[in-house]
């Protein structure tokens, strides 16, 4: 909150300059309150009391809320815009001629096909793809994390971005984009808001309030006539006081604050999404496809269980199996030793004179000799059973299928003594395994309405084992990037939006056909290209984060708009009955609140419509808060706190700024 | 029989029925409009007229078609009136005067059937039966037209077309219309209501002839009712002892301006294949109804002024023949629906129960509406709610599988504007004028509520009087029919519009994580959404009017 106050009187000199009309035309409701507020200082220019310069004082304000909410919005991004544009320092490439000699040119001449060359120490001077060598880069000036990044010529990892840092080696790279254009641009106009574009769903609702200020301009304009008729002729300053209160002004200030601050919270998880438009898509996605490797599973197969064959001890085979796993640097191998730990196993070390088998194509085996001649290997089934020269037990063989059909790996464990007598030990049972909480993230999605589809390149059997484990919706075995693209088009023709996650360059169609599609930070350009959001941590789990995201806009916006019209009720109490309680005093019966005078009743409404936009900038900013439920539940809590909570509060708070309003001479009794 | 008994009995009569049609006539009409298949005598008229009835038609086309046919039926009816005197069965009755002739036809194109003329000394039988009757089929038909075209934007997917207006207007008035009036004439004529066509002398008891106005009463009365029009064939409408002499035929008529309106939420709920959908609307009417209809009971039956409570009950303006119950009941009905008849004077209700029926006409003629208006106008109030509530579950707004975006939301907001800004500015201006003072029967808030009441019954398309206010002027001649007019045009064709921009869409599927628009939580979503609305754009008109006279 104070941080918040602090960026209030940062952007107090930013919200007096957006008083320029030609900015608030972009919001008709704002513009109304401008005039009106001129309108007020004409009136009270010519007519002074305590009664005309407070309502006008406080229609100005009404309007400097408005702009404050939107610049200490967009103040939070321009702080980011600005560490953004130390890192586009001016550097000079040295541009690679085609007979390989070097010349050193500014950055800002690069154009798309250029190559440079960029060695340890040196800044990127734009972005491009790597054709020649590899390098570790800092990218901490765009991600903000600091651990450094491997990048390489060829595959999926080959895209440096302008303004990194190479820290080790020499790379190549081919420029994918000109000066002023590249990702670090981009970056920078975005969050400063500059290239913001008002959304789809933005467009439909100032429409609506366009219309709902046109009803009340209406409304207000006939009273004067009516007024007149019934004897009461009402000034301009109270008709104007009584526009400036109905019309949606709480949601007309805060509209493109919410937007900006819905960009900014995408900016703070690290992702970047090129449009508003995208933002919102996020909230009305019904499918995200996901991939296995790295989203839904740790990407590397756990051992999970081990399984003794008859007549062996559960203890022998643990104890075993952490011993031919000990020097194993593999992560199955250290998941094997993990395990034993787990249940148990003495944590000491291989006794001296073992020696480690390594795994090798030939054998399928991987092992320890001990010094006194026993050998243990681990390995397929079949060849653990050709190493022993026995017959696999039907039991062990039993075991092996069983975990084969669950989608797991099975690892036979044997042992020969030094007499070549061999036993089979039993079987370790590896598997993929599925990060924590994913299954219930999953079931709060589906709760939302989002059907989750994993994604995976292993055989349909394992999918189907890791997918029902997951929970997720449905899967995808044996994908190729015709198959998503197929599985997206299917989806859309079904009237679903789609979101997923994509790096490489084969993935690009897909990404760029999927309605949110979100590129790795690590990815291809051709891939972040291809998107509407770029992941600056590359963390496919975002996905998730980012649907949050968009449906948190919508509610806020939702939830505001309701507030705001809500809050006319009360308004309609507090005033109409002071402007017709000389005419017609049993409207007197109106005035609920008790309000003390007509015009500190006027008065009172008019502060609580100004105040009430400040005391929503918090809201605005942070947005409504979030649960993964049912539409049906998010929906009645809504209503009860913002269309319920709108019609009660305004009633409790203007009757307080009554009780301090009417204590000032002039306007109370 | 208690007063409250009869009258709680009347309503339970009144609903009985309602509810045993819903089902059958609600589905019928939905097979009228869903079938391929023509009658003989419609392809008649299609070959008479040079429709191809198989065509569909787009927005543009269908919307074209309603203003046109509108139009020439206004030209039609005036050249009618003027030249009624050349016509049979004219009763010897000159000419009628070109803003009157406007006003009515207008009015009788328009649904509205305001009445700035009397009937028994305006109109000869020519004039009556093949100009206004024949606009109260065709007219209700064009109602129906328009809501089944926007249930048909809902239904379709990828597709510009609604169906064809001239199949749908033939249809409605040959198919439904014409076959339920000629049975309710049938029973009205049963319960005493005239049907003739000639005036008769009687000798009266003082030994005087005296001229008794008959004529075709009973065939315009059941269509009046049914279509929702209201234009009575006398000037006292349903209070006149020929269009409705008994409690039983008062009962019948209450129930024939109702049958249709909430028999349309069940074609709704067939048509869209969600069936809880069309309950959900109807359940929406319905409460508000009721909640209208008790509030109006209460002000009339409880006799709360002074000079009510002197004279023993509220009886001013009402008919002894119905009493308080039954005035009210039919005054909410006829309000409710945009029929616009009625059997008391809605001047002499008490104030709350005067106000109430001008609210019931604000809500927008939607409690239950106007055949078919009464459709396309929740639907267009259900998008108004869920495009402000609906972001608040996290979506982009949605109905029934449809996108709620910028364009539907033009649309939309329009419409909302259209009828509102026409009932203040209209207000406004007559208001203004110093020559209205004398227009009003009544000084102050009461004259006042008068001005008020001619506005938003016209531009509602309601049609029924205050009373009170003289409305043969010029000025409100020309004005009224110009809100009757627009009132009924401008949100017909936005209605078009937006149900092709809906029908160009695909559908988008149901999940958990879609708004249900058929369960109680919208239900009462909705209802709020109306009120408050309506309360926020009318509420400074009313404080002035009937609220200001009501608390006094």
């Amino acid at each position: 909150m104070n941080t918040l106050l602090t960026q209030s009187a940062t952007q107090l000199p930013e919200a007096f300059r957006k008083l320029d009309p030609r900015h608030l035309w972009r919001s008709p409701v704002m513009f109304l309150v401008l005039l009106g507020s001129v309108a007020t200082t004409v009136a009270a220019v010519a007519d002074p009391s305590a009664f005309t310069i407070s309502i006008t004082v406080w229609l100005w304000l009404t309007v400097l809320f408005g702009n404050l909410a939107e610049a200490v919005a967009e103040g939070r991004g321009k702080a980011q815009a600005a560490s953004l544009r130390a890192a586009r320092t001016d550097t000079l490439a040295r541009l690679l001629a085609d007979d390989g000699s070097e010349s050193e040119v500014p950055a800002t001449r690069l154009v798309v096909g250029d190559r440079v060359v960029v060695e340890a120490g040196q800044v990127i001077p734009g972005d491009g793809d790597i054709v020649e060598g590899i390098a570790s880069v800092d990218e901490s000036a765009i991600t903000g994390e600091s651990a450094p990044v491997i990048r390489e010529a060829g595959g999926d990892r080959s895209a440096v971005t302008g303004g990194t840092r190479v820290l080790s080696d020499r790379i190549v790279v081919r420029i994918t984009a000109a000066a002023g254009d590249t990702f670090l641009d981009k970056m920078i106009s975005l969050v400063e808001g500059t290239s913001r574009r008002k959304t789809p769903n933005e467009i439909a609702l100032s429409i609506l309030l366009a219309s709902l200020t046109l009803v009340f301009l209406a409304a207000v304009a006939t009273l004067a006539p009516m007024a007149a008729y019934a004897g009461a002729p009402q000034d301009v300053v109270v008709l104007v006081a009584l526009l400036v209160c109905l019309i949606p002004t709480t949601i007309g200030a805060l509209l493109s604050a919410i937007g900006i601050a819905g960009m900014d919270r995408l900016v703070r998880v690290n992702v970047l999404a090129m449009s508003g438009r995208a933002v919102e898509a996020a909230g009305d996605v019904s499918t995200l496809l996901l991939d296995k490797t790295g989203t839904i599973t740790y990407g590397n197969r756990q051992a999970s269980r081990l399984v003794p064959a008859p007549g062996v001890e559960q203890v022998e085979l643990r104890d075993t199996a952490r011993f031919s796993s000990l020097a194993d640097q593999t992560p199955e191998g250290r998941s094997i030793v993990d395990l034993a730990l787990a249940q148990g196993a003495d944590d000491h070390d291989l006794p001296s004179g073992a020696t480690f088998v390594e795994f090798t194509a030939q054998t399928r085996m991987s092992g320890v000799d001990l010094a006194d001649g026993t050998e243990v290997r681990k390995g397929a089934g079949s060849a653990i059973a050709a190493w022993l020269g026995i017959e696999q037990p039907a039991e062990v063989h039993e075991i092996v299928e069983e975990i084969s059909r669950s989608g797991g790996t099975p690892l036979v464990i044997g042992r020969k003594d030094s007499s070549g007598h061999g036993t089979v030990l039993g079987v370790i049972h590896l598997k993929d395994v599925v990060k924590e909480g994913m299954a219930e993230r999953f079931a709060e999605l589906r709760a939302m309405g989002i059907r989750t589809v994993m994604i995976t390149g292993d055989n349909a059997l394992t999918a189907q084992a890791i997918a029902a484990e997951a929970g997720v919706d449905d899967f995808l075995a044996e994908a190729t990037p015709v198959d998503k693209m197929a599985y997206i088009q299917k989806e859309q023709e079904g009237g679903r939006l789609v979101a997923m996650t994509g790096d490489g360059t084969n993935d690009a169609p897909a990404l760029a056909a999927a309605d949110v599609g979100v590129a790795m930070n690590s990815g291809t350009a051709a891939a972040k290209e291809a998107g509407n959001m770029v992941d600056l941590d590359s963390d496919p789990t975002k996905l998730i984060d980012i649907v949050e995201i968009g449906k948190q806009l919508l509610i806020t916006r939702g939830a505001l708009t309701t507030f705001s019209i809500a809050n006319d009720v009360a308004k309609y109490f507090a005033i109409i009955p002071a402007m017709f309680v000389v005419a017609y005093p049993s409207l007197d019966k109106l005035n609920v609140m008790d309000l003390a005078t007509p015009q500190s009743a006027i008065l009172s409404a008019v502060i609580f419509n100004a105040l009430v936009i400040v005391a929503l900038i918090p809201l605005a900013l942070r947005g409504v808060r979030f649960r993964a439920a049912s539409a049906t539940s998010v929906l009645r809590r809504n209503i009860l706190v913002f269309g319920l909570g709108g019609i009660v509060v305004p009633f409790i708070g203007i009757k307080l700024i009554d009780l301090l309003v009417s204590t000032i001479p002039g306007l109370g009794s | 029989m208690t007063d409250t008994l009869g009258g709680l009995l009347t309503i339970a009569l009144l609903v009985a029925p309602l509810a045993a049609t819903y089902v059958p006539l609600g589905d019928y009409m939905a097979r009228v409009y869903t079938s391929t298949t023509h009658l003989r005598v419609e392809r008649a008229v299609y070959r008479l007229s040079g429709v191809d009835p198989d065509a569909e038609q787009g927005a543009r086309s269908y919307a074209t078609g309603v203003v046109g046919f509108s139009l020439v039926s206004i030209v039609v009816l005036m050249a009618i009136q003027f030249g009624q005197a050349a016509l049979p069965m004219d009763r010897g009755l000159p000419g009628v005067p070109f803003w009157m002739s406007f006003n009515t036809a207008v009015s009788f194109v328009t649904n509205t059937n305001w009445q700035s003329y009397a009937g028994e000394s305006t109109l000869g039988f020519t004039a009556q039966m093949a100009g206004l009757a024949v606009q109260n089929f065709l007219s209700a038909a064009v109602g129906i037209a328009v809501a089944v075209a926007l249930i048909r934007g809902f239904v379709r997917s990828r597709s510009g077309a609604l169906g064809n207006f001239w199949v749908d207007l033939t249809r409605g008035t040959i198919r439904i219309l014409l076959p339920l009036s000629f049975v309710a004439a049938l029973l009205l004529v049963a319960g005493g209501v005239v049907q003739s066509f000639a005036d008769s002398t009687m000798t009266t008891l003082a030994g005087h002839p005296q001229v008794l106005t008959g004529g075709p009463v009973a065939g315009q009365e059941a269509i009046k009712e049914l279509g929702n029009n209201g234009g009575g064939f006398f000037n006292a409408n349903s209070a006149h002892p020929f269009e409705n002499p008994t409690a039983i035929t008062n009962l019948l008529e209450i129930f024939l301006l109702l049958v249709l309106p909430v028999a349309l939420t069940r074609t709704l709920g067939t048509m869209l294949g969600n069936r809880r959908q069309g309950l959900a609307i109807l359940s929406v009417m319905g409460l508000l109804w009721s909640v209208s209809l008790a509030i109006t009971t209460w002000a009339e039956v409880g006799a709360h002024s002074p000079a009510a409570q002197a004279a023993g009950a509220a009886m001013e303006g009402k008919e002894t023949r119905f009493g308080e119950w039954a005035s009210a009941l039919f005054a909410v009905a006829t309000t409710g629906t945009s029929t616009g008849a009625v059997n008391a004077s809605h001047d002499s209700l008490t104030a709350t129960g005067g106000g109430t029926v001008l609210v019931n006409m604000m809500l927008g003629e939607i409690v239950p509406g106007g055949v078919g208006a009464g459709i396309y106008g929740i639907l267009v109030m259900a998008i108004l709610a869920v495009f402000v509530a609906g972001l608040m579950v996290g979506r982009t707004p949605e109905i029934l599988g449809k996108k709620i975006s910028a364009r539907q939301m033009t649309y939309v907001a329009l419409y909302t504007l259209a009828t509102p800004a026409l009932v203040l500015v209209g207000t406004g201006i007559a208001i203004a004028r110093d020559s209205s003072a004398d227009a009003m029967g009544n000084a102050g808030g009461h004259g006042f509520s008068e001005v008020l009441y001619a506005f938003t019954s016209a531009a509602n398309n309601n049609g029924s009087a205050f009373g009170g206010l003289t409305v043969t002027s010029d000025f409100f001649q020309i004005t009224l029919a110009l809100a009757m007019l627009a009132g009924r045009l401008l949100p017909i064709v936005l209605v078009l519009l937006l149900a092709g921009s809906l029908a160009e869409q695909g559908k988008v599927p149901v999940t958990a994580g879609t708004l249900p628009t058929h369960k109680p939580l919208f239900v009462g979503m909705l209802v709020g959404v109306i009120l408050i609305m309506t309360g926020l754009t009318y509420f400074p008109a009313l404080a002035l009017g009937p609220i200001a006279e009501a608390l006094t």
